[in-house]
């Protein structure tokens, strides 16, 4: 594990700088989404990422043009990590017709072809058939991508995990699945719904390995998953990633967060990996403060342009409504 | 022309469609080396290797799933459903994800998909294995739905299925496979939407769709017997509805029996005779009757079996009902 301290020596100026504007671009993000929320600009569910972007960042840092990624309705961390242009983001969650889905997703449902982002979806463990099918296709193509399926740990005890953990490992499929370990799904605490809470252990039942990795650390994601996303990409081995993160905000923008303490929050917060990363940048010389706050301010910038465009663009033509139902025009449908 | 059944008429499409186009391959249970529970994938895994013709686990959502996102990736899967009853377990995938996904996505995630099995009722295999599907999938926006009555039109369709750029939910049956018809070789296609007029007639229009159209056949040659003389019309695809063929039918016939193999309420039989109604009710010199499935599930008993489904002699009281000849 000595590798991990190292992971950050190890990139360059430049990788470092581009790891910390994705987090950043994700927290402000997010955080504006929740404002235009509390200004009933964006309605519906608002489920946010702040305090998980170590987990995509540092993942989906090896992501090649043509691996897939599919995740859960928490899906802007993901998609804005990809390259998705945040003003196409947030004219989704506003409902507006230059959204990435026209309009038509909303927040649970992200995608982006040129990433081959997959989704975002709302059927909590719907979205692994998916992931697997895109293994699957990598396969049947002779290609060398891998698919890297994003999960909570609410869907660990979903049967659908189980049939596609079976299936990839039945059939050499490049699938990587990544459980966000957020401790809850929903009010729910993970030993209140989880019989055996070790995760990557379950890895095992299938033939498959399986790695626990603290998700709150970029570099420790960032190095490991490196490693293992290499791997997969050789092996065409499916794995099972266990990652323990947090949520800083509720399951979504209406949750109370009477289930878990002020207290224990806090200690997460202190482990914040957005802000770890910039202090360690600083530390090594990688950024000063002056191009800290010159990089937050343009980021900043970028998320507030993004709002702006979300508000002046126009809704979906009432024309759309029957529009993408199907792409065939078969007649009288 | 050749006289095969309907089985090899299915094999025929699938083995066509596959030969044209690489992306297109079948997985399902026992599809492969087992030559399919019901024959219909008989000798494709010979031909097209394993890489295109994948035996299953007993895993309908997996399956389904891994089909859906091999077709947002550019595949062209076809699904096999040992029975439609199972489909039962992966019907999170079909409608939530199939039908959805290019609606949510914007337009930007088509699913090129053909799920297809035996629908219905089989012979004396009681409550479970006997559902009915067409009324569960057409009522969602996002499927195409077809249930082909004869060896010829199963071909047609079911190539006319694969290659459409959207799901499609393709419905079999099993006490019909071995119906036999003339079936021209090689590539013919009936599209997606398109109905046909099964037997010109002039009295009544009995609107009915896969094994139901036997039984209206022979319901046609009895009544036929007694002056009565049936049109009959099988819509094929079940969703879009072909409504300007059943407008010409109606038009002439100015009666509607319909004929479905599914239960009584929320049905498609019952959606049929809304539009009908609806489009038509001017045409109409008697209110439409319907032959259905009664309301309990299926029985094992023989008798309660043959009380529970549709028949020929319920067919003939229902044409009698409309033309007031009873
Ligand atoms: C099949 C299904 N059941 C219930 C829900 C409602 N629901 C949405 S999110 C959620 C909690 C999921 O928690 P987890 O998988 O840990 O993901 P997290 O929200 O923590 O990222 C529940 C119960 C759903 N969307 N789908
Ligand atoms: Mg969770």
């Amino acid at each position: 594990m000595a590798s991990v301290k190292k992971e950050m020596q190890s990139l360059s100026k430049e990788k470092m700088v581009e790891i910390l504007e994705k987090m950043l671009t994700i927290r402000y993000f997010e955080e504006a989404s929740i404002k235009a929320y509390q200004q009933k600009k964006i309605a519906g569910f608002l489920h946010t990422y702040i305090g998980q972007e170590a987990v995509g960042v540092g993942t989906l840092s090896h992501k090649l043009p043509q691996d897939s990624v599919v995740t859960t309705y928490r899906c802007h961390g993901l998609a804005l990590t990809l390259g998705l242009d945040p003003k196409s983001g947030m004219a989704e969650l506003f409902g507006k017709v230059t959204g990435c889905a026209r309009g038509k997703g909303g927040s649970m449902h992200f995608f982006s072809k040129p990433h081959n982002f997959l989704g975002g979806h709302g059927i909590v463990g719907g979205q692994f058939g998916i992931g697997i099918g895109a293994a699957f296709k990598s396969n049947y193509d002779e290609d060398n991508a891998v698919s890297f399926i994003f999960f909570g740990d609410g869907a660990t005890v979903q049967g659908t995990l189980h049939e596609t953990m079976n299936l990839a490992a039945l059939w050499d499929l490049p699938a990587i699945f990544i459980c966000e370990d957020n401790q809850y799904g929903m009010g729910t605490a993970n030993a209140r719904a989880i019989a055996n809470t070790d995760i990557a252990s379950k890895a095992e039942a299938y033939g498959m390995k399986g790695h626990t990795l603290n998700g709150m650390d970029l570099n420790e994601v960032h190095s490991r998953m490196g490693e293992i996303v290499k791997e997969v990409r050789a092996t065409r081995r499916p794995v099972l990633i266990h990652m323990k993160t947090y949520r800083y905000t509720g399951h979504s923008v209406s949750d109370a967060g009477l289930y878990r303490s002020k207290e224990e929050v806090d200690s997460y917060k202190l482990k914040d990996p957005t802000l770890a990363v910039a202090r360690e940048m600083i530390e090594n010389k990688m950024i000063t403060e002056d191009e800290l706050k010159a990089l937050q301010k343009r980021i900043k910038a970028t998320i507030q342009e993004a709002v702006d465009f979300a508000e002046e663009s126009p809704e979906p033509p009432l024309e759309e409504l029957t529009q993408h139902v199907f792409m065939d025009d078969v007649g009288n449908a | 022309m050749p006289v095969i059944e309907m089985r090899e008429a299915l094999n025929q499409a699938l083995k066509e469609e596959m030969t044209r186009d690489e992306k297109v391959f079948i997985l399902g249970e026992e599809v492969a080396e087992y030559n399919g529970a019901y024959k219909v994938t008989k000798g494709l895994l010979d031909h097209f290797g394993p890489k295109r013709v994948i035996d299953t686990p007993i895993s309908e959502s997996g399956f389904t799933g891994l089909a859906v996102g091999a077709a947002m990736m550019g595949l062209r899967p076809v699904v096999e459903f040992m029975s439609f009853n199972f489909s039962l377990v992966a019907i999170d995938q079909i409608i939530s994800n199939a039908a959805k996904m290019y609606y949510m996505s914007g337009g930007l995630y088509n699913i090129p998909m053909v799920m297809r099995g035996p629908n219905g009722a089989g012979p004396r295999v009681s409550s479970q294995h006997s559902h009915n599907m067409e009324s569960v999938f057409a009522h969602f926006p996002g499927l195409h739905v077809m249930a082909p009555s004869t060896p010829r039109d199963a071909k047609g369709m079911l190539k006319a299925a694969i290659r459409c750029n959207d799901p499609v939910v393709f419905l079999e049956n099993e006490l019909a496979y071995n119906l036999k018809e003339e079936v021209p070789e090689g590539d013919f296609i009936i599209p997606i939407g398109k109905g046909d007029i099964k037997r010109e007639g002039t009295d009544v229009t009995i609107i009915a769709w896969s094994r139901m159209m036997s039984l209206a056949k022979t319901a046609a040659e009895e009544l036929a017997k007694d002056g009565i003389n049936v049109e009959l019309l099988d819509p094929r695809t079940l969703k879009p509805l072909d409504m300007d063929l059943i407008a010409q039918s109606v038009k002439k016939t100015n009666r509607v029996v319909v004929v479905e193999e599914g239960h009584f309420f929320s049905s498609l039989g019952a959606q049929v005779a809304e539009s009908v109604y609806t489009n038509l009710f001017d045409y109409l010199d008697s209110p439409i009757a319907r032959v259905y499935q009664s309301e309990n599930p299926m029985p094992y008993a023989a008798n309660l079996e043959a009380a529970t489904l549709p028949s020929v002699d319920k067919i003939i009281k229902a044409v009698r009902q409309v033309t007031y000849k009873a």
